[in-house]
Formats: C-alpha cells, structure tokens, sequence
C-alpha cells in the first residue's frame, strides 16, 4: 500500500494498458514463423478459424481470416504439426495474445531447416561467412547489376529507388527466383556479371526476391549459390525475402538488406546530397586558397624592405639632433667651468686683499664713526629747534584768547540758566521750608494742641513766660488769633492757661479771626 | 601540363574525383602548401570540382537487360521495366 504511493508510475487506464501493449506487440512480432502442433480448431460460420498451436509448454491462440482459410492448400485438423506465419497481436477484451496467421502450412518444412542448420554450421566452418571477407561497397557505382526476376517487383522496386537517389546505369541478369532451376540461373548471373570486363562490368551487384515461404527462399539456401556469391569479386548485397527472412546468401554477401528498395539504398548514394558536398569543396576549395594567398600577402607586407631614404631619415633626425645639441652643450660646459672657478676664486682670496679689505673696513668704520656721531647732533638738534618751535608765545596767546573766548561765551550762556536755576532752588526751598514748618505740629495742632508765641514770636511754653508777654499768638489748627494774657494761673493746672483763653479765642477767633490770620500770615 | 592533367581528370571517375579534390581541398586547408603550389592544386581542385559536378550532372538511369547472343555470350540491350 505504501509502496504504490510512493512510486512515481502513472496510473493507467486497463484501455490504455491495453493499446500500449497492443501497439508494442504488433510493432515488434509484426511478421513471425511459429511451429507447433494444431490445439482445437474451430472454423465459425463467419469462416474464420480459431485454433491453438501448441508445443509442450506453451499455447498460442491464432485466428486466420476468411481469406487465408479458404486458401489453405490443406485441412486443418486437431494434432497436425504446422507452420504459420503472421503478426502477433492482442485481444484487449480478453487478455489475450494472439497470431493473426496470414499462411499455414504442414510442417513438412522441417527437414528443411534442419538442413539449413546444418549447411549454415559448415559454411561458418569453412570460413564463408568471415566478416573479414567482406568487401567494401563502392561509394559511387557506375553501373549495377541486378540478379532478379525480370518480372518481379523487385526490379521494379531498385530502379524506383535508384532513380530517386542517383541515376546510374542498371544491368539485369534474369533469373528465375524460385523452383528448381532457379540456384543455377541466379548462380550464372553471379558469374556472369563477375566475368564481364570493360564499360559493361558492374561496380556492385544485387541478389534478391521478394517474401515468400522457406521453400520459395530455398534456391538462396543453395551451395552453389552461396559459394557464387562468396567468390563474387564484385562486391554483392544480398535482399531476400522480407526482413525476418534470413538465406545462406545473407551470411555470405558484402551487405544485407533487409528489401530491394534497401539494397538501393545501400548501393548508390543520394546525388543532390553530392552535388552539396561538391558545391562545398567547391567553396572550400576557394576560401582556402584565398586565405593563403592573404597569408602571402601578409608575409610578404612584413618582409617588405623599407625604402632606401625612410633607412636613412631616422640617422639623419639622430645627426640632426647631435648638431644643434653640440653647441650648446660645449657652451653650458664652459658657463659651468667658468661658475665653478668664479666660486673657487671667491673662496680664496689673496693675504694682500684680506689687508686691503680690513683696512677699507677700518676706514669705513673710523668715517663713519665720526660721520655718525655729526649726523646724531645734527638730529638731536634739529629735534631741540623742532622743540623750541613749538614754544612760541603767538601759538600760546592765541590759545589763551580762544579759550578766554569760551569761558566768556559759557559765562554769558551761563548766567541766566544759572540764575534760573538758583531761582527754582529757591522757590522750592522756601516750599519746603514753609511745608515743613506747617507740617511740622500741623498733627497735634489737630489733636486739640495748639502753639502759644510771644509778641516777639517766640514759643511760649510756660505760663509763667506767657504771663509775661504783652500779647499771646495761638496758633490752632485751622488758624491763629491773638490773645492777650489776664491775670496768672496756678502751677498745678498747667494747661488750664492754654485752655482757658482757648475757648475765646478760639469763639472769637472762628467769628472774626479768619480774616486777620489769613492777613498776618501772609 | 595543364591540358595534360585537365585529360587525365576527364578519365576520372566520380569517386576518385571527389576523393581526390577532398584531399586538395584538405592539404590547402591546413595551409602548409607552397603559395605556388597551392596555386596549383587550387586549379586541379577546381577542375577536379567541376568534372564531380558533370558527373553527377550527367548521370542518369539507363535500364539495360543481358540477353545471351547466339554464342551464349552476355551482352546488354535496353530494357524497360515499368
């Protein structure tokens, strides 16, 4: 179970299966000989038989047609040993392979394979069938030459196809293919074709008939035959019966096919086919040629000399060159001997020189020194009169009446701001001053206080000194009055004074009073 | 020469006319021919080409059938099979 899953087979239908097979049967035992003994034959009414062959270990079902039965040269019967030939097929509905029989025949036959057997074993003996035997078939034959019936499909069959290949000359040597005589003619058309000579002598041969039974073969089978063929020198194709068929000659020939249309094939080559391969060397032929002359030419390029005055231009370019550089180099030589011994000569002066040098400085210095030493007074001088210049008294004056000059205008600008400002101070001083003053006892003036001043306007503090101004001034609150003292008061009641003159004062002065404080104060 | 060698081509088969311009055609392939004879087997190659060419253009069926004479010797006459 685990196994068909996992195959990777598909699954097919029992039809498919089925046709598969059919089709793979009929492909491959398209035309077989099977021998054995008849099982149960059954012809229905339809005609067709059905019967068994059947050999100790086997059974095989075969049906003949209509056809084939009626031509049976022989009646079928259960036990008969036969020989039938066919196609092998399958009969889907019931699982059944099946030899559709086309001939039948008694078994008779079988001596002849016996000696078929026996004569093929002692031909190999002999060295007959020796692939090394075997000559090689000429790629172009001239002319071919036909051993065959003259009224076969055979002949018919090679022309067809030769024509359609590569038409070439065809001989035929007729021969009967079957019956008695027939060994000998085929075996004289071998010979005589061998022993032909000049334009008439073919390049291959070709030995054949068309299908038939074991005894319609059985002069291919024959040893003169096959010793023909063997010693043919023309190289021979061999193409009897249909493929499945196999003759003696086979084993001998240069070539079998498995049809006449084959054995064509085999001999001659396709022209149109040569005619391209011609056409091809053809091209070849001319690209290699042409190649190798470019190769020559190109050769030919490369050795070429070069001309005579190209030789010489690159020396003379060289010369060229030389020539200008010559001078020029002599020249920087020179420059640069003539440097290097300026700079030798520098380097070494004469002793003379150096006393010379020394004493030049000497004096150079000694004249300068006093040269110097003048050009510093010089400059200090010129420095004090540049000094003393400047210390000139008009510069000084005019300075001095300048700033004279300011001082004037700024006094002048100055007064008025200056008396303003005074006056300003002023006012606000008195202000203040007035402001203070009446601000000073203004508080207890409203509590009830009040200042007592003399006549000279004094502060009276005492009763004592009030009894003794001539004219008291009270100062209240709201305004002042003058009183003038009556008599004098004991110590003990030292605000009585103050008080009682308050309340006339103070009745008279609130009637009439106003008037006069507001004139004495001011 | 050249009218020499252009007759002995003539007498040439197919097959030895081809087998022989497939080997001219070889040797000038590998190029290690002198330029001159290169040249030369160049011309061969073509005339060799040209004589396939006839060959296989000019080939055609030709049916024939061997009949004994009266001496019993073979001899080919034309036939048909069609």
């Amino acid at each position: 179970m685990s196994d068909s899953e996992t195959t990777n087979a598909p699954e097919l239908t029992v039809s498919e299966l089925a046709a598969n097979l059919k089709r793979t049967i009929e492909n491959n035992f398209d035309r077989v000989r099977v021998r054995g003994e008849l099982g149960r034959v059954t012809i229905a009414r339809s005609g067709h038989m059905y019967c068994d062959i059947k050999d100790d270990k086997a059974v095989l079902n075969t049906v003949m047609w209509k056809g084939q039965v009626n031509a049976l040269p022989f009646r079928p019967e259960e036990g008969l040993e036969v020989v039938a030939e066919g196609k092998l097929s399958i009969y889907a509905g019931r699982s059944n392979y099946q030899l559709i029989a086309s001939s039948m025949r008694p078994a008779g036959a079988g001596a002849l394979m016996a000696l078929l057997e026996e004569r093929k074993k002692k031909f190999a003996a002999e060295g007959l069938f020796d692939p090394a035997h075997k000559k090689p078939l000429p790629r172009f034959p001239k002319t071919i030459g036909v051993v065959t019936s003259p009224t076969g499909a055979v002949i018919r069959d090679i022309l067809h196809r030769v024509r359609e290949r590569f038409p070439v000359r065809v001989l035929l040597w007729p021969a009967l293919v079957q019956g008695d005589l027939a060994a000998a003619q085929i075996e004289a058309g071998i010979r005589g074709f061998n022993a032909m000579t000049g334009e008439d002598r073919p390049d291959v041969l070709i030995v054949g008939r068309g299908g038939g039974s074991i005894e319609d073969l059985w002069p291919f089978n024959e040893e003169n035959v096959v010793r023909a063929a063997y010693e043919s020198e023309i190289p021979l194709i061999s193409a009897v019966g249909h493929e499945t068929d196999t003759t003696l000659i086979d084993y001998v020939s240069d070539a079998r096919a498995p049809t006449p249309t084959g054995a064509a094939e085999i001999a001659v080559p396709v022209r149109s086919e040569l005619l391209l391969a011609t056409g091809e060397y053809g091209e070849r032929l001319k690209r290699a040629l042409t190649r190798r002359a470019q190769a020559g030419r190109d050769r030919l390029r490369a050795a070429r000399l070069p001309r005579a005055d190209a030789l010489v231009e690159r020396p003379r370019q060289r010369l060229d060159y030389a020539a200008t550089a010559l001078p020029r180099s002599v020249l920087s030589l020179t420059e640069r001997a003539r440097g290097r011994l300026d700079r030798t000569g520098l380097a070494l002066p004469s002793p003379m020189r150096l006393v010379q040098d020394a004493r030049q400085k000497l004096t150079l210095a000694s004249t300068s020194l006093a040269h110097g030493l003048g050009r510093a007074i010089e400059a200090k001088k010129l420095e004090l009169s540049r000094a003393v210049g400047g210390l000139r008294p008009a510069p000084l004056r005019a300075e001095t009446q300048r700033a004279r000059k300011q001082l004037t205008q700024a006094a002048v600008r100055a007064r008025p701001a200056l008396d303003k400002i005074l006056e300003q101070r002023r006012t606000r001083l008195e202000g203040h001053a007035k402001l203070l003053e009446a601000l000073s006892y203004q508080s207890t003036l409203a509590r009830g206080f009040a200042v007592v001043r003399g006549a000279d306007g004094t502060v009276v503090r005492t009763a004592v000194a009030a009894g003794k101004q001539s004219r008291l001034d009270i100062m209240f609150a709201d305004g002042e009055l003058s009183a003038v003292p009556h008599g004098t008061t004991t110590k003990k009641t030292k605000a009585a004074p103050a008080e009682k003159p308050k309340p006339p004062a103070k009745s008279s002065g609130s009637k009439s009073g106003s008037g006069d404080d507001q004139g004495s104060l001011f | 020469m050249a009218t020499k060698a252009a007759a002995d081509i003539e007498k040439m088969s197919f097959e030895s006319a081809l087998s022989e311009l497939e080997q001219i055609v070889s040797k000038l392939e590998r190029g290690d021919v002198e330029l001159e004879e290169s040249i030369a087997i160049y011309e061969r190659g073509a005339q060799l080409k040209s004589h396939c060419e006839a060959k296989l253009k000019a080939a055609e069926l030709k049916v024939e059938q061997i009949v004994q004479d009266g001496a019993g010797n073979p001899r080919p006459e034309a036939a048909s099979f069609d």
